[in-house]
């Protein structure tokens, strides 16, 4: 039987600072971000980042924070009980069997941006796998508006899932692929995935490259994305987190079509949501202390 | 905080924002709505307040065109009732 | 007077020929890329069915998302109007006809003339017509036209989350890989278009007798999903999916 090559599979990681040493820390506390299709473990001694990992999420959402969390320590000696206090968030945050506390991919997507981008950071934009947040925040990331949109799969990750298969281009390679175009194509029109896709395969049987597709689709999605952010009116400065983040054929037209450059970072994009999430809980246990 | 809940589909856009600085969680919004649009409780947006929120609910998130649409009728529209049973007149819908 | 009707659907293009009021002939073809050789097919074999040269058809009359770019005629009369005439041509009693196809969905109120007194749209979006059906058909791995009869045999109402399309595709394979009985998924299925389509038809309110027409109808579970939803009878017509491109035909003879 023919393996069917799965175009929409990302490349799963995890990293740990292995010039730390978590016995030396006062506090250690973690975020675990649960998201329908990728799950973020993030480990800080202090609020420093000490350790993370990114990988699919599972069927089973307590199982997928389990090996998120497990992987994160991986090679560190850590186990669960040296963790002083966790915070779940994202769709499967209640699901996190050992957190603490749980709190929306809101909140600490604005708190973990702010850490990632620095304190001048007021709007960020984050296209996760099945959902697309618009957040505006204050220099401390705390939440001044925010609009989230989960119903539509248009601007989130499965859309880009579904053209890279249909045209069947790794994921990885779809926004330098839709960049390689001489000249920006017209969006497709239709702002419903099926419909696009639907489209798509018409221009490809009209003849269109699969750059100049993909740069259809790229344009179409950066255009309805900007719509949402208007609703909560951008500021600068502008970041992106979340994998599409990686997508340079949809961040440039994003950046083209707000008059706006995204602020870049040292942190890995798709770990925003756990990063805060950590960064609650060092700041939860730290008031818990002094109860 | 200018929490907005709903969606853009192809067919549109369907948001109720609802100001949480001005929201004192009273719940009167969940008396006027006829069809359990709102809930109040803890704000899980914000970590940091101690009184409750009004917020749309989960059932309910998704599909705000069609939960909306008794009172929404094409013509001769009337005041929606959440947006006048709310006397810090921290609801406003998009559509 | 021999009329033609032509019904160019987002998936399939529907033709019929009539004369005083009967069907001489009636064809669909998948509009598949290119829609006018498909528009042209469907009218060729419709006339080589009824023994007719294209000559011999006095007027046509598009409808459908296609009619504006119809290479045939310049004839056209909307998807509502045509509806309303159809439905009326077939069963008198009708006073509201609820039409879904692939990529729409629409409800008419219409008189006992034919003349629509109030409409409704569910359009733009996949999930809100027949094409969400298509794809949970896929994901469950059973060709379309199963999906109605397996979906008859659950006893159950199970929710589906996904209000998408693209992300119920995902939570079918969910909802399979935890085990959920198939002919229960098939039903939730169903049961959420139809919750789509019946929020439109409140909007806008229903008078019986209700008619359902259009693709979808050809679907038992769809049809029994409808009924459940709107707690009255839904009449089904004969050859629903040409109901359309038979008001039009009835409109050329105007």
């Amino acid at each position: 039987m023919e393996e069917k090559k799965e175009f929409w599979r990302w490349k799963e990681y995890r990293w740990h600072d292995e010039g730390s040493d978590w016995k030396d820390a006062d506090i250690v506390s973690t975020g675990v971000d649960i998201g329908s299709v990728s799950s973020q473990a993030v480990i800080l001694l202090d609020g420093k980042l000490y350790a993370f990992s990114n990988q699919r999420t599972g069927f089973d959402s307590p199982e997928s924070a389990n090996q998120a969390i497990s992987w994160a320590m991986e090679g560190t000696g850590m186990t669960l009980k040296n963790i002083h206090y966790t915070v779940g968030t994202g769709y499967g945050r209640v699901n996190v069997p050992f957190a603490d506390r749980a709190l929306t991919e809101i909140a600490c997507h604005a708190r973990g941006g702010n850490l990632m981008y620095g304190p001048s950071v007021r709007t960020i934009l984050d296209m996760g796998g099945q959902d697309c947040k618009a957040i505006r925040c204050d220099e401390r990331g705390k939440v001044e508006a925010f609009l989230m949109n989960d119903k539509c799969a248009a601007g989130t990750g499965r859309g880009m899932e579904v053209f890279a298969d249909l045209l069947s281009v790794p994921i990885e390679e779809v926004g330098e692929l839709s960049l390689s175009v001489q000249e920006e194509p017209p969006p497709v029109s239709s702002t419903c995935v099926v419909f696009a896709k639907s489209e798509a395969s018409g221009l490809l049987r009209e003849g269109w490259p699969k750059n100049k597709v993909l740069a259809a689709y790229c344009a179409a999605m950066a255009h309805r994305v900007v719509t949402l952010l208007e609703r909560i009116e951008v500021q600068k400065d502008f970041a992106i987190t979340g994998g599409i983040a990686k997508n340079s054929g949809v961040v440039k037209r994003l950046e083209r079509e707000l008059g706006l450059e995204s602020l870049k970072s040292a942190y890995d994009s798709q770990i925003a949501g756990a990063l805060g999430a950590a960064l609650f809980a060092q700041a939860l246990e730290t008031k818990r202390r002094k109860q | 905080m200018i929490a907005n809940y709903g969606y853009k589909d192809g067919s549109g856009d369907y948001f109720i924002a609802i100001d949480t600085d001005k929201c004192d969680g009273c719940g009167d919004c969940t008396s006027a709505c006829p069809n359990g649009v709102f809930v109040v409780g803890e704000d899980a947006n914000d970590p940091l307040r101690d009184e409750p929120v009004a917020m749309v609910s989960e059932d309910q998130r998704k599909k705000l065109k069609y939960t909306c649409a008794p009172c929404k009728p094409d013509r001769n529209r009337p005041p929606l009732p959440c947006v006048q049973a709310c006397e810090p007149m921290a609801i406003s819908h998009s559509w | 007077m021999i009329t033609a009707g032509i019904d160019i659907g987002a998936k399939t293009i529907k033709v019929v020929l009539g004369q005083d009021g009967k069907v001489l002939a009636k064809r669909l073809v998948p509009a598949g890329l290119d829609t006018a050789a498909a528009t042209q097919r469907a009218l060729d074999e419709a006339l080589a069915d009824g023994g007719l040269s294209k000559e011999q058809v006095d007027r046509f009359r598009a409808t459908g998302t296609g009619r504006k770019d119809c290479a045939l005629t310049d004839q056209e009369i909307t998807e509502v109007g045509a509806a309303a005439k159809g439905i009326l041509h077939v069963f008198k009693s009708c006073r509201t006809v609820i039409d879904v196809g692939a990529e729409e969905g629409r409800t008419v109120r219409c008189d006992g003339n034919g003349k629509v007194i109030d409409f409704a749209y569910n359009e733009k979006c996949a999930a809100g017509a027949g094409t969400f059906a298509e794809g949970m058909a896929r994901a469950l791995q059973v060709p379309l036209e199963e999906l109605g009869p397996l979906s008859l045999k659950s006893e159950r109402t199970v929710q589906m989350n996904a209000q998408c399309a693209v992300f119920a595709e995902s939570e079918v394979v969910t909802l399979i890989h935890n085990k959920t009985p198939r002919e229960d998924i098939a039903r939730a299925v169903l049961d959420a278009v139809a919750s789509r389509i019946i929020s439109m038809v409140r909007k806008v309110g229903f008078e019986k007798d209700i008619a359902l027409i259009g693709g979808m109808a050809l679907n038992p579970g769809f049809v029994a999903a409808m009924k459940r939803g709107l707690e009255t009878d839904v009449y089904v017509p004969e050859d629903p999916e040409y109901i359309g491109a038979l008001g039009a035909a009835l409109a050329a003879a105007e």
